[in-house]
């Protein structure tokens, strides 16, 4: 009968408190903090873009597009006082004045209305030394023929947005100019899942969804009894994870939006860990229902359950390859715990760490080139990477506390990570290549589990 | 002193016991009536006569006295493990005993075994290391005998600690199996 009413508040509470309804949630707002990183950046600017109508600006982008820039490691926007001007198109800008203050790209643009909130949103991402060495404009022949062409114009481009999308669409501004400088897909239009535990409330397990910095933060769900392993599903629209609200591990699928929950497992003992297949279909997870605990995999169309790995020690931590032919695992068939393969086919497993004195929680980048890791050495957990599948370039890349919960941006760039700062445990971010360091320090309560969305 | 007294209470009690009790009747309130009486009269005759009376203590048998150890013992339902291992160190065998006879003696009560682990290691790691504690208690339970219907367990991890700080001390806290009925 308890159990039954817990259930009702709990379905309540997502009820009240889905991503439907603007009811941000007072307490943990997250704001990143970068510690560094920032030198090896490389040097952009985002000029304010011009506001073409009466009264104030209705809203500043270019703040937005400059933290997303930043935040990503890469690029160091410049201060607005240090820029040698203020230009708002390509035909305003002083190119030798541009070209001595060492930046290599400025995105410039304006805004203008367009009727009762909407507006037209143009910008430009300008190559700075191209444009000084072309004069803003260079002529060539094809074809026998004179063209005038401006190739130091990288992306130029205008959209029509209502107010409400006015943060969207900065990001997606981001996304634009991470492209066109890196030549990788941008990330700035993703969310992160995680867990919030507020240890003095009623029900201190949250599970949240925030966009990528913090901002829009949701409460999924509110419980008396841990929440743990939030997982996407590929397109974003749900999340599977653990729940013990029944005094048991079970693991359940939320839509994200409608805020429907099922629950897909509960058997005796550990129900853990759900990781979506990259193909969205089956579910890998870790059930103790045979014995002790061991990788399986459910199909989500079929519900048929099958058992990947079969031994009598801990097998835990599934996390699939890119192409979902196989998963890497913890496990301490060795006797430590370490990161092993297993083909989902012919369930083949080979190990794959050997750094240190053991190593958990991995999963494989984008790319399928790097294994990302929890690395124990001399006691201390730090996160680390490997190549994949050789094993070799070992490198450690945070300095933080008690490091655990990596998890890989959709583009690769960067892993957020759960750690401890200061007694309570806190996000933080570290970029692949372990340059950039940010922590995400939260208001209130403890944060953990950290899931990175894919691609939205 | 006192045994002089007890003797001398009951040489004058006894006779007026023994007529209350000749006088009773089948009626339980009328037996409890007299009875009352009886202690009235045996007051008031002790004032009169200036005795007041005293009681031995009762020995408990060995059986009762080690019944009540265990229910202290049974009290103690938290077992402490060290880092990264889940072996019951001998100093709880005494304590996992005493559960177990009260179950065996029960065995209608179930008792849910809860793991737990520290903050070090994965999220997930320490589920597994939690569960292999909780087994760790129920083997010992099921080894005297406990039936496995009455027992079940849950791994809370590193979830649910009793103390959220990041030293020794609290890392040995934490790292438990705890007995809940």
């Amino acid at each position: 009968m308890k159990h039954i009413r817990v259930y009702t508040f709990l379905v309540l509470t997502t009820l009240l408190t889905g991503l439907g309804l603007q009811s941000p949630s007072a307490h943990a707002a997250l704001e990143i903090v970068i510690t560094e990183g920032i030198d090896s950046a490389r040097p952009v600017a985002v000029v304010p873009f011009e506001w073409r109508g009466n009264g104030e600006a209705p809203y500043d982008f270019t703040e937005v597009i400059a933290a997303d820039l930043r935040r990503s490691g890469r690029f160091n926007p410049i201060a607005v006082d240090d820029m040698p001007g203020q230009p708002t198109s390509d035909g305003d800008v002083d190119y030798s004045a541009w070209a001595r203050s060492g930046v290599e790209a400025i995105l410039v643009g304006h805004v203008e209305s367009q009727g009762i909130g909407r507006y037209r949103v143009s910008y430009e991402l300008i190559d700075v030394l191209r444009g000084q060495i072309t004069g803003g404009g260079s002529q060539s022949l094809q074809n026998g023929e004179l063209v005038h062409s401006q190739d130091h114009i990288i992306e130029s481009r205008s959209s029509v947005v209502n107010d409400g999308q006015f943060r969207q669409y900065a990001h997606r501004i981001s996304d634009v100019v991470y492209e066109a400088l890196t030549g990788e897909r941008g990330a700035f239009m993703t969310r992160i899942a995680y867990v919030i535990v507020e240890p003095d409330s009623d029900l201190p397990y949250q599970l949240v969804v925030a966009d990528y910095d913090g901002h829009n933060e949701r409460t999924l769900l509110r419980s008396p009894q841990p929440l743990m392993s939030p997982s996407w599903s590929p397109d974003g629209s749900k999340l599977a994870y653990v729940s013990f609200e029944n005094r048991r591990s079970e693991i359940y699928i939320q839509d994200i939006y409608s805020t429907e929950r099922r629950q897909v497992t509960s058997f005796p003992a550990i129900n853990g860990n759900p990781v979506f297949s990259p193909d969205g279909k089956r579910l890998a997870m870790v059930l103790s229902k045979d014995g002790q605990p061991d990788i399986y995999v459910l199909d989500l169309e079929t519900d048929r359950l099958t058992r990947v790995t079969e031994h009598w020690r801990i097998d835990t931590e599934p996390s699939w390859v890119p192409d979902g032919s196989g998963l890497v695992f913890t496990s301490e068939r060795g006797g430590r715990a370490q990161v092993y393969h297993v083909d989902v086919r012919s369930r083949n497993v080979r190990r794959l760490t050997f750094e240190g004195e053991s190593n958990l929680g991995a999963s494989v980048t984008p790319d399928g080139r790097h294994l990302i890791m929890v690395n124990r050495t001399n006691g201390r957990y730090h996160i680390a990477k490997q190549d994949f599948p050789s094993g070799r370039n070992f490198q450690v890349l945070t300095e933080t506390q008690l490091d655990e919960s990596p998890s890989l941006a959709p583009n690769g760039s960067m892993i957020i990570y759960s750690t401890k700062y200061r007694n309570r445990q806190v996000l933080a971010l570290v970029s692949t290549d372990g340059r950039f360091r940010a922590r995400i320090p939260s208001r209130e309560g403890e944060v953990k589990a950290p899931a990175w969305s894919p691609f939205i | 002193m006192q045994i002089n007294k007890l003797v001398k209470a009951l040489v004058f009690a006894l006779p007026v016991l023994a007529l209350a009790a000749c006088s009773s009747t089948e009626d339980t309130t009328a037996d409890s009536e007299a009875e009352r009486r009886a202690t009235q009269e045996r007051t008031q005759q002790e004032e009169q006569r200036g005795v007041e009376t005293g009681s031995a203590d009762r020995q408990m048998t060995p059986e009762e006295e080690r019944r009540e150890r265990m229910d202290e013992l049974r009290q103690e339902n938290t077992i402490h493990f060290e880092f990264d291992d889940s072996n019951i160190s001998s100093e709880y065998a005494e304590v996992l005993d005493a559960h177990a006879e009260y179950l065996l003696n029960n065995p209608n009560v179930n008792v849910v075994v809860e793991g737990h682990t520290d903050e070090r290691g994965t999220p997930e790691y320490n589920i597994a290391l939690g569960e292999r504690r909780a087994n760790a208690v129920v083997n010992h339970l099921q080894n005297q005998g406990v039936l496995s219907s009455q027992l079940s367990t849950v791994s809370y991890g590193e979830e649910k600690p009793v103390v959220r700080r990041s030293n020794e001390e609290a890392w040995a806290q934490n790292r438990r199996a705890v007995l809940v009925y």
